[in-house]
């Protein structure tokens, strides 16, 4: 690592507040920035944030590009594109870096293609090479993984969560703040946003649980479910999902782990009744420590399992169930 | 209406990590026995969905389009036995060493040369690169609004309505026609291919073309076009062991793992 690196992160904010995939994008443009004397850039966009925009810079952005308006929330593509355009050319940074969330793997694309700039997403590690940045990413549904480096000046790259240590708070740190007109033609925008359904039930704490009670195919139906549910309050855990469960409708999407769910990195995860196919573990691999519990003895889960119990899970759980209540009693 | 479906041959994603390699100096899957090759999941539900919209309006022209070897022409076969009236093929050693970028320029090329496409749908994904980028790339090649990670997608008065998945929810999305929409797993299940249609589809030619067929240059496509390089590929280094827990009851075994997990201090 020779040149400066400068970097770009995208901030994708929720209630007015960046979500904390965008801190460990923070604390790895930050490690880059110190390493060479480089510097961080970040862009939030939306309406109003002025509170994000402070916190981008007390987590190590250096300049903090505030694109404040009504047009650019909510989050379309369409809308959001001309800004982020025009900052990273503004910019001109070796690396954007987008949040590997439904946003902004609906985004980054767009963006490479705009600024014909090289690409991958879904990244979980990341370094400077004799001054070129390699990036690697699961492929072939978590059974592999490729290492790629750009042909670009920039590369455009979507970070998966919980693979990179978050950028701390520091609230006496200050960047510069600074209000970025907005460059978007309202006429631009094709495609329109009529209403969104937001499922609450659905596992929003399931991200940010330090143990997570994931049920699959062997829960056997929604009852299942309501065992794990009760193991989850134990514990004092969320419960999660295989595709296979949510497909079935025993619980709701949102619980899905996985490739083509959400991310997870608990002190805990509990699998039960899940065979622990590869598309499922890109979503659980980084958590502390797997339990896995499961009929079949051969089944890959334990090869990611640190204690494996071979058991019927309808007989197991409510046995761990009474254990953990008797103790708490 | 008319659909084009842009369709990926790939290894069957479902191979047991136990049998599945790579061989790391070719940075190549090896084609190990018993390893098929499929169509991409998400792509045969962008089918199923080309499918049900012709259902909804009761007509549709749909097309697929693929870019790979000539073995991809059993996959093509396979959605035209679904349903599909013709089917494209491009494929051309030019092709080789490209990247999400050179596929979207040649697929979007490939639309173009189809002429007057209302709708292009792709999947959210391919199940073996597993990246997501291409399906948005022809859209911006193409100048077209594209809407991703679609459950369900209709067509209301002339306008595209999709039901986009959101992770924690949904959103509902009206775009114009032409448009590009990416299709995720929500959709669910897509229909068997019938005896009848299968028979027929195998008599069924497919137009096979090129780089030049698409009047694109050497530039353009394969490892000269590329915007990325393939350094390495390797299995994922896994070295958990795991400590299986004994016990003659239920309770025995949870009692065990409760103990095992408190003296870690992991509970
Ligand atoms: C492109 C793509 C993307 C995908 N994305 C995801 C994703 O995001 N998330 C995801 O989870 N999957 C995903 N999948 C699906 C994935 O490949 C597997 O099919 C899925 O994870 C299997 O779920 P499962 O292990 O719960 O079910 P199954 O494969 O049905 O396994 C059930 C397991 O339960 C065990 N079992 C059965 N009965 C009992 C019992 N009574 N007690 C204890 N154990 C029991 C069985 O031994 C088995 O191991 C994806 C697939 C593809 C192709």
């Amino acid at each position: 690592m020779s040149n400066p690196v400068r970097a770009l992160v995208v901030a994708e904010t929720s209630d007015g507040q960046p979500i904390p995939l965008v801190w460990e994008m923070l604390g790895l443009a930050r490690r880059w920035a110190d390493e060479t004397g480089g510097a961080v850039h970040a862009c939030v966009l939306g309406d109003g944030l002025d509170a994000a925009a402070v916190a981008l810079a007390a987590r190590g952005a250096d300049r903090v590009h505030r694109i404040a308006s009504p047009s650019l929330s909510p989050y379309q593509a369409d809308a959001w594109l001309p800004d982020v355009c025009a900052v990273a050319r503004a910019v001109g940074p070796a690396a954007v870096m987008i949040g590997h969330t439904p946003q902004g793997a609906d985004l980054a694309p767009r963006i490479a293609f705009r600024l014909d700039a090289g690409i991958a997403t879904a990244c979980n590690r990341a370094s400077w090479t004799a001054g070129r940045l390699e990036v690697t990413r699961p492929c072939y549904g978590g059974k592999a993984e490729e290492t790629v480096s750009f042909r670009t000046a920039t590369a455009v790259v979507t970070v998966k969560a919980k693979c990179f240590a978050p950028a701390p708070a520091q609230a006496a740190r200050h960047g510069d703040v600074v209000a970025v007109p907005t460059v978007l033609d309202a006429a631009s925008v094709r495609t329109r946003v009529r209403g969104s359904r937001r499922d609450a039930s659905a596992g929003a704490n399931l991200e940010s649980a330090n143990i997570v009670v994931a049920g699959g195919g062997g829960m056997k139906g929604p009852d299942g479910f309501g065992m794990l549910e009760r193991l989850a309050v134990a514990l004092g855990g969320a419960v999660g999902a295989s595709r296979v469960a949510c497909d079935l409708g025993w619980c709701p999407p949102g619980r899905q782990v996985g490739l083509s769910g959400k991310t997870v990195a608990p002190e805990l995860y509990l699998a039960v009744g899940i065979s622990g196919a590869g598309q499922h573990m890109a979503g659980c691999v980084n958590s502390k420590t797997i339990v896995a519990i499961n009929t079949d003895a051969a089944a890959p889960i334990f090869r990611y399992a640190r204690y494996g119990v071979v058991a019927d899970c309808h007989a197991l759980v409510p046995a761990l169930i009474e254990v953990l209540e008797s103790k708490a009693r | 209406m008319k659909i084009v479906v842009c369709v990926k041959e790939i290894p069957d994603p479902d191979i047991a990590a136990s049998v599945f390699q790579v061989d790391e100096a070719a940075r190549a899957v090896v084609p190990v026995p018993g390893l098929r090759s499929v169509a991409s999941p998400f792509d045969e539900q962008a089918i199923e969905v080309a499918l049900r919209l012709r259902d909804q309006l009761g007509s549709a022209a749909i097309s697929l389009v693929t870019l790979g070897d000539e073995t991809a022409k059993a996959i093509v076969k396979n959605g035209l036995a679904l349903g599909a009236d013709d089917a494209y093929l491009l494929v051309d050693e030019a092709f080789d060493g490209g990247d999400a970028t050179t596929t979207a320029r040649a697929l979007a090329a490939a639309i173009r040369k189809i002429g007057g496409v209302d709708l292009v749908l792709t999947g959210r994904q391919a199940a073996d690169d597993d990246a997501g980028i291409v399906g948005c790339g022809i859209a911006e090649i193409l100048g077209v609004p594209a809407v991703t990670f679609a459950m369900d997608v209709a067509v209301d008065g002339g306008a595209l309505v999709v039901e986009r998945s959101l992770g924690d929810g949904s959103e509902t999305v009206e775009a114009p026609l032409p448009a590009l929409v990416t299709v995720s797993h929500e959709v669910g299940k897509v229909r068997p291919a019938s005896l009848r249609e299968t028979m027929k589809a195998a008599r069924q030619p497919l137009t096979v073309g090129t780089a030049a067929d698409l009047e694109l240059t050497a530039g353009d496509v394969g490892a000269a076009g590329a915007r990325r390089t393939l350094e390495r590929l390797a299995v994922p280094k896994n070295d958990v062991r795991c400590e299986f827990l004994a016990g003659e009851s239920p309770e025995a075994l949870a009692a065990t793992l409760i103990e095992r997990l408190s003296a870690a201090r992991i509970l």
